[in-house]
């Protein structure tokens, strides 16, 4: 048993997943038929409800229903029939345990760290913007999507990166797909990064600008952060829940202090003007990537932890003690025309493009390589921490979708539509939400702003603060006293902390990638504490983001509107890449009868993102393909004309190079997918043809842990683990440090 | 009688918090140490100080980038 060869070999007579005693109990049957008629009954009202008021209830609880058969049945089904996980076989964990990376870590522990790390803004602001086309085509699409495609993307790459000692995306493209296709990758993640980056720092932008209450609350979490890295360092080392809790208590504080300072001189000066935002931004990247991470970076990660655990919790209790009512139509006109003003396109590609991360991400391809699979205790765990991880993410979602759908209409597209088509007053923007069909004031949008006290709400565009709204509406609601002012702000700076800790984050990722590449022509550089690469690498890094960040800030066509089909398409083809990856494995391990599980997918997501690329690149409608675009305003130049919103020249030249700077970088993401995709193909052929190929998964090696596969140990898993240590005994303290916390320790 | 579920309840929720807080110290490595601690028992280590320990975890860190999604 080489074992380079196939997965099939394991396993053995356990192969139709765990023990599992009653498998088809009357009580579990019954209990999963109730599950099923319930979900049932919700989508049921959803769909067929027309002009009445709906709950946002039957929303959520479609979507757990939902969630909960999926886990059940589907993730199963995956990890014991598909990927055949063994839990007599070691993970990387127990094998190369350090300490370090490797790490066996307890699944539920692990279950929160890889949490923290996949979900962010994305799933927050995507659902937000489709909303403009109903809430019925983001609800299918962020649960039917997560079932089928996201859980499952992020579910089989981190089984296929833990059988190979937590192998990097781009690594195992490089070794199971070949050079060229790794490369391809390699460019495209890094890419794609920088993209991500500045549209993310741009939903910070237009959250904060002209808000001195936001920029005075985010900037002192500089401070805060500051002083519990020194309060960790030096005060009381590693004390971190003290730390983290008088963190938060100052957070809270700052946001009430922001409402007092907002009138003064002080908050005269914090009205920022989104040029200068986006200085502060990329100062501010380029500082916290050269910094000592104790010092910003690792305080600020538990703060943003925390606050993101919080607001969602808050929000799930909030729904269901608000219970508010969808004030949204299921699908409105723009579904179907595609001429809705906070994003173009019609429902075909451009929903699923938008909503993105809160179905399927690419980018969770790279957290769920690396560095999560090194720390699985159990290979079984991975259907919890993989799939359970994103169906959560997805829950996030639908949450967002619930906020962005139960606020007045009127009110969402006036903030969610561009300055150049509201003409950012009150009286004008309630003209032209007017005109689109819908009911509003400039009385009603002045008296919203005012509840949340701010200056205006007309064409705050970026999802962030839309969101912020919905959840101030639904906090208030449940939780009673007013207060919209300062749920408004809690939930801009829950956004804000964790957008600000993925770009600070994501700039040191992108300058680690781009020492070790360039390491490999000049060994120098590579060095990752030579101090003057680190300045290089960082400035270019932040160099590059922020360029972009400012092209969005200043584009008179609203950079989000712009920025954001970029963004979801470029995520939605990065997941093709990791899909492919998945479905290259799949066949080379001779599972070409379940490859479906990944392939149908991947074939949906090309279609889509290839579609939508198409569009952007090909489309005759100047407000959807980024050429067209281009050419329509340079011909108007040329003839001398200026053409709305541009107001003079100058934005005429400014539309026209960023037009043709995003059709070039749309289509230069879709040339790099279809290389892999195309190279893959090439191997799976050869893989069919012989039945299957050798591939680098790493010899199986027997486990000496018993740990339970979900949560809740079964009574079976008791039983496993009691035996295991009655058979062990003294022993089991010898293997690494885990005892201590486990279910062992605390029963 | 109800004094036992007063007790009960008590002993639940005194159980409850305990376990968000064991959840917390190892979800922020907090409880790292205590680990750090056990191992060093185990083997007959001297344990380093916690000051020293917290450093090279620091250090670590540095070195091995957390990735934050979108």
């Amino acid at each position: 048993m080489s074992g380079t060869i196939t997965t099939e070999d394991s396993g053995g007579s356990s192969s139709a997943g765990p023990a599992t005693g009653g498998r088809g109990s009357m009580k579990s049957v019954l209990i999963w038929t109730a599950v099923a008629a319930v979900g049932a009954v919700c989508w049921t009202v959803l769909a067929l409800a027309r002009g009445e008021t709906v709950s946002a209830l039957w929303m959520l609880f479609a979507a757990l229903c939902s969630y909960a058969i999926a886990y059940r049945f589907y993730a199963r089904f995956i990890t014991y029939k598909v990927l055949r996980a063994d839990d007599k076989r070691a993970t990387p964990a127990e094998r190369l345990q350090n300490g370090v990376d490797f790490d066996v870590t307890d699944r539920r522990v692990l279950f929160g760290h890889h949490f923290a790390a996949i979900a962010g803004a994305g799933p927050l602001v995507g659902p937000v913007l489709a909303a403009q086309m109903g809430y019925l085509p983001g609800t299918i699409w962020i649960v039917v999507g997560v079932i089928f495609a996201g859980a499952v993307q992020d579910l089989t790459v981190m089984f296929f990166s833990m059988r190979r000692n937590g192998k990097s995306l781009g690594q195992m493209i490089r070794e199971e797909i070949g050079i060229v296709g790794g490369i391809a990758a390699l460019i495209a993640v890094f890419a794609i990064m920088i993209i991500i980056l500045a549209v993310l720092a741009l939903i910070v932008v237009n959250a904060l600008a002209e808000s001195p209450w936001g920029v005075f609350s985010i900037a002192l979490t500089i401070p805060i952060a500051i002083f519990m890295g020194i309060y960790l360092r030096t005060i009381r080392p590693g004390r971190v829940l003290e730390a983290t809790g008088i963190g938060v208590a100052l957070l809270l504080l700052a946001i009430v202090g922001g409402g007092w300072i907002q009138d003064t001189g002080l908050g005269d000066a914090l009205t920022l003007s989104k040029e200068w935002l986006v200085l502060a931004l990329v100062v501010y990247g380029f500082v916290a990537s050269v910094l000592p991470v104790w010092l910003l970076l690792t305080p600020r990660d538990y703060l943003s932890t925390f606050m993101k655990i919080g607001v969602i919790v808050l929000l799930a209790l909030g729904l269901l003690i608000a219970r508010p009512v969808l004030q949204a139509e299921a699908i409105t006109d723009f579904a179907r025309e595609g001429t809705g003003p906070v994003f173009a396109g019609s429902l075909f590609p451009f929903v699923f493009i938008t909503i993105a991360c809160g179905a399927l991400s690419g980018f969770h391809a790279l957290i769920s390589s690396g560095t999560t699979p090194k720390m699985v205790a159990k290979e079984s765990q991975v259907r919890l921490i993989g799939y359970g991880g994103m169906l959560m993410e997805s829950f996030v979602a639908i949450s967002a979708l619930i906020a962005a759908a139960v606020i007045d209409q009127g009110l969402y597209f006036a903030m969610n539509s561009p300055a150049g088509a509201t003409g950012g007053t009150a009286e004008s923007a309630a003209a032209y939400v007017n005109g689109l069909g819908f009911d509003t004031s400039a009385q009603t949008l002045a008296a919203a702003s005012a509840a949340v006290q701010e200056d205006t709400l007309v064409s705050r565009t970026g999802g962030a603060p839309t969101l912020a709204v919905g959840i101030s509406q639904i906090f208030s609601q449940a939780f009673g006293g007013g207060g919209q002012a300062f749920w408004y702000h809690f939930a801009i700076m829950f956004e804000a902390l964790f957008i600000l800790t993925a770009v600070d984050a994501g700039t040191r990722v992108g300058r680690f990638m781009l020492q070790d590449t360039i390491g490999n022509v000049w060994k120098r550089f590579g060095d990752l504490s030579w101090r003057p690469g680190n300045i290089i690498a960082s400035a270019i890094v932040v160099g590059l983001w922020g360029s972009v960040l400012y092209i969005g800030v200043t584009d008179p066509l609203g950079g989000v509107n712009q920025l954001f089909p970029l963004f979801g398409i470029a995520n939605q083809l990065l997941a093709a890449i990791a899909l492919t990856l998945c479905t290259v494995l799949l066949i080379k391990h001779g599972k070409l009868r379940y490859a479906w599980v990944t392939a149908i997918p991947l074939a949906w997501d090309l279609v889509v993102t290839m579609t939508a690329s198409f569009q952007k690149v090909f489309s005759g409608d100047p407000r959807v393909g980024y050429f067209t675009q281009a050419q329509t305003y340079r011909e108007a130049r040329d003839a001398g004309e200026v053409l709305a919103p541009a107001q003079d020249q100058g934005q005429m030249d400014q539309i026209i190079f960023n037009s043709t700077l995003n059709g070039v970088l749309q289509a230069f993401f879709a040339l790099l997918v279809l290389v892999v995709v195309v190279h893959a193909a090439v191997v799976i052929t050869r893989a069919i043809r012989v039945g299957q190929l050798p591939t680098t998964e790493e010899p199986a090696v027997p486990s000496n842990l018993v740990e339970p596969a979900g949560i809740f140990p079964t009574a079976e898993e008791k039983q496993a683990i009691a035996e295991h240590e009655r058979l062990v005994g003294a022993g089991a303290g010898t293997h690494g440090t885990f005892d201590s916390g486990s279910d062992r320790g605390r029963s | 009688m109800t004094d036992t579920a007063y007790a009960r309840g008590g002993r639940a929720i005194a159980r409850a918090l305990r376990n968000v807080r064991w959840y917390l110290r190892e979800l922020t490595g907090e409880a790292r140490w205590d680990d750090y601690l056990v191992h060093c028992t185990a083997h007959g280590h001297t344990p380093m100080s916690r000051r020293e320990f917290e450093r090279a975890r620091a250090d670590a860190a540095e070195k091995n980038p957390i990735s934050r999604c979108c």
